[in-house]
């Protein structure tokens, strides 16, 4: 079931049925994170947060975990949000944002504030999600609290300089987990965090990527997460030329094969119920997405065919239970 | 006049809390401080607060939400001990780097290691360079009385700092005590209504909060921080006690000088150990020995010109440390005093000792045993061993 698809729905039935803005729409908007920052050329981080602040039909309080978006945004005395924005750590942007959520409703409550809807999104990369924000995550998710959380995955942590983190697949080249002759880059597979926040019974979780082949996916799971009356958690694709050694140019191509090699797919958890947002006409060997980025390109090499070959059962396995999760 | 209750010091944190009525509170367990939030769970669970509560999973998300929720722009109190103060460490830095007036209560016990559920200052120590105002208390009554001077302390617009609020664990937080309390009406009025100065929940001045500061602005805004401290922080803790003492008849002041003015010989002590240290100096003076002592109240800011004031003219003076800061001619408190002594005419003798550590207790025949060293001091002017250590096993 394809549920990204641009809908008008003048009577919604359920709290997901929403109205996702065309791209047109979207670009009429005014862009709430200004030029000038440092982001690096071809970083999809901007892109991803662009999109997210532009679909959001709510006035937006963004929450930040330390990483390549809050340091390039933000160098004093120069920001480049214009909504009201909290930097605090690395580990605690879950925690942060759950406090600045119970200040809302106490201060909502007592009329001490106007009473008007506020959204909270949370933006951390994998580094501060996966791994060392991953408690804090978890804990907010555990009490409840309404935020939007948005994962910007680059597999690895990259402001520090490109170290593996857990979502690293196997034999992902990093700092960290070198080529070497006697270690072949990261020996883990990736963690799958979007399996492990739907285990945590929230009324949505979704994986999303900014490509073009559906244009609207992020926009409009941006605007669900924020209709939950509760945790949300988006896992976004995020390639990074400079960690994964492509070509500036390249990201989107790269993000668009990640989706059609069923490396990262499109889907969501509404209410506990799977659901496949796209399902690629031809489904790509891994290979192609492999060898696009100098981060793996160890893996084509005829002494590591095995490693390309369990890389490429990992995705098949998943995604063969993706589908099985997603009835089909 | 206020209403007298028997009130464990737990109790009293707690209470403080109730009438003082944070918007926000987000707290995680640990002993000797748990009872504060259980009974103030329970307070909340009645309706008797409206108090948002976050019972997060670790004392790192307590003060990160805590952080969270004064950028917001709500009243956030939450209180912690020992290892919860220590996991805090990092977010300390950044909640008074920020300037927001969180006010934390902290139930002093012994850092681990090894693991210790019982009173000493090490905890309260490891943070004394965050950039907070600490207030150390010696009984409940005072620490009631400091967590509602702390909203004032903190929220002023010349301090706009965070605050401890330190209470001797199990000494002071599981000991019974007969104190006053003020009215619920008396309180709010002194805390007033907080006006937050750039809360994030204003979209219609949107702010930036933790920004990256690269070489060109990271020192100076640290040294706002330092003249907030130095130069307005005394004054208006000073000025908020007196006002307190104005409302309850119980004024406060940087710290009690106990029988100084002629003394000398003194001892300086902080919290709950300067009951003992007092009932000395009275025994001594009934046998004609010129003692007093100094219990000092604030220790951030550190008051070094009062107190060289009021020690200066004495001849030896004992620091009690209940921390040690190992690698040092002393405690922590001892550096302090007599970097603040140093410059005095004729200064004193100053001698060092580390003492309490993970709960031993001390009585009145530890002072006297100081007080003994004191003699020794004044008449040699021999300060080696400049620090010891007291009541430990032969």
């Amino acid at each position: 079931m394809d549920s990204s698809t641009p809908q008008d729905v003048s009577q919604s039935q359920h709290w997901y049925d929403v109205k996702v803005p065309s791209v047109k729409q979207l670009t009429k908007k005014a862009d709430l994170l200004a030029g000038g920052h440092r982001l690096c050329a071809g970083c999809s981080e901007g892109i991803v947060v662009r999109q997210a602040l532009l679909a959001s039909p709510y006035p937006l309080v963004a929450i930040n975990a330390t990483g390549c978006l809050e340091v390039a945004t933000t160098i004093f005395p120069y920001t480049a949000w214009r909504i009201p924005w909290l930097h605090n750590a690395f580990e605690n942007a879950a925690a942060t944002a759950s406090g600045v959520e119970a200040a809302y409703r106490a201060l909502r409550r007592q009329g001490k504030i106007p009473d008007r809807e506020i959204r909270f999104v949370v933006f951390g990369g994998d580094g501060g999600t996966y791994d060392i924000g991953f408690q804090s995550l978890s804990g907010a998710f555990e009490r409840g609290h309404r935020l939007l959380y948005i994962c910007l995955n680059n597999e690895g942590y990259m402001n520090t300089g490109i170290q593996r983190s857990s979502a690293t697949p196997l034999g992902g080249q990093t700092t960290t987990s070198p080529v070497g002759s006697v270690v072949i880059g990261k020996p883990q597979w990736r963690k799958d965090l979007t399996g492990i926040m739907a285990a945590h019974n929230v009324p949505y979780v979704a994986q999303t990527a900014a490509i073009p082949i559906r244009i609207t996916d992020l926009a409009g799971k941006v605007i669900r997460g924020l209709e939950a009356n509760g945790p949300a958690f988006i896992n976004c694709y995020a390639a990074c030329n400079r960690g994964w050694r492509h070509e500036p140019a390249d990201t989107v191509k790269i993000t668009q094969l990640a989706v059609d090699t069923c490396y990262w797919p499109l889907f969501e958890v509404i209410d506990g119920e799977w659901r496949l947002n796209y399902r690629p006409k031809e489904k790509k060997p891994i290979a192609e997405f492999l060898e696009a980025q100098g981060r793996f390109r160890h893996l084509l090499r005829a002494e590591n065919r095995h490693l390309l070959d369990q890389f490429q059962a990992k995705v098949d396995e998943e995604w063969g239970c993706l589908l099985r999760r997603c009835g089909g | 006049m206020g209403t007298i209750v028997g009130f464990m010091g737990n109790q009293a944190v707690a209470e403080a809390m109730r009438q003082i009525h944070p918007d926000v509170c987000a707290a995680y367990p640990i002993t000797p401080s748990t009872q504060v939030m259980e009974i103030y769970s329970q307070f909340v669970a009645d309706g008797k607060v409206s108090t948002e509560l976050v019972p997060v999973e670790s004392e790192h998300s307590a003060i990160s939400a805590c952080v969270g929720a004064a950028a917001a722009g709500a009243r956030v109190m939450t209180a912690t001990s020992a290892q919860g103060l220590a996991l805090m460490h990092e977010i300390l830095y950044i909640a008074a780097s920020m300037r927001l007036p969180i006010i934390l209560a902290n139930v002093n016990r012994a850092l681990s290691g090894p693991i210790n559920i019982h009173v000493d200052h090490s905890d309260s120590m490891g943070s004394r360079d965050a950039g907070w105002i600490q207030l150390y208390s010696e009984n409940a009554q005072e620490a009631y009385d400091n967590l509602i001077q702390a909203v004032r302390i903190s929220e002023h617009s010349d301090v706009l700092t965070p605050v401890m609020v330190c209470l001797d664990g199990f000494t002071i937080s599981h000991s019974i005590e007969r104190m006053e309390i003020l009215s619920d009406r008396e309180v709010q009025a002194f805390v007033g209504t907080y006006k937050p100065r750039s809360p994030l929940l204003d979209l219609d001045h949107p702010v930036t909060y933790g920004a990256l500061d690269l070489q060109d602005y990271y020192i100076e805004h640290k040294r706002q921080q330092r003249e907030a401290l130095d130069r307005h922080a005394l004054r208006v803790i000073r000025e908020v006690g007196a006002e307190f003492g104005a409302l309850s008849g119980r004024h406060y002041d940087v710290f009690e000088a106990y029988r100084l003015d002629d003394a000398e010989l003194g001892v300086v002590v902080m919290s709950s150990a300067a009951g003992a240290v007092k009932e000395s100096v009275d025994a001594l003076r009934s046998d004609g020995v010129r003692a007093g002592a100094l219990r000092l109240r604030a220790f951030r800011p550190f008051p070094a010109r009062e107190m060289a004031r009021v020690l200066g003219q004495l001849r030896a003076v004992a620091v009690l440390d209940r921390a040690d800061a190992f690698g040092t001619p002393g405690g922590p408190l001892f550096a302090d005093v007599r970097t603040a002594l140093f410059d005095v005419p004729n200064r004193p003798q100053v001698v060092s000792f580390i003492f309490g550590l993970g709960g031993r207790d001390f009585v009145p025949e530890d002072a006297e045993r100081v007080y003994d060293r004191l003699r020794t001091v004044a008449a040699t002017s021999q300060t080696e061993p400049m620090c010891e250590y007291l009541s430990v096993r032969a």
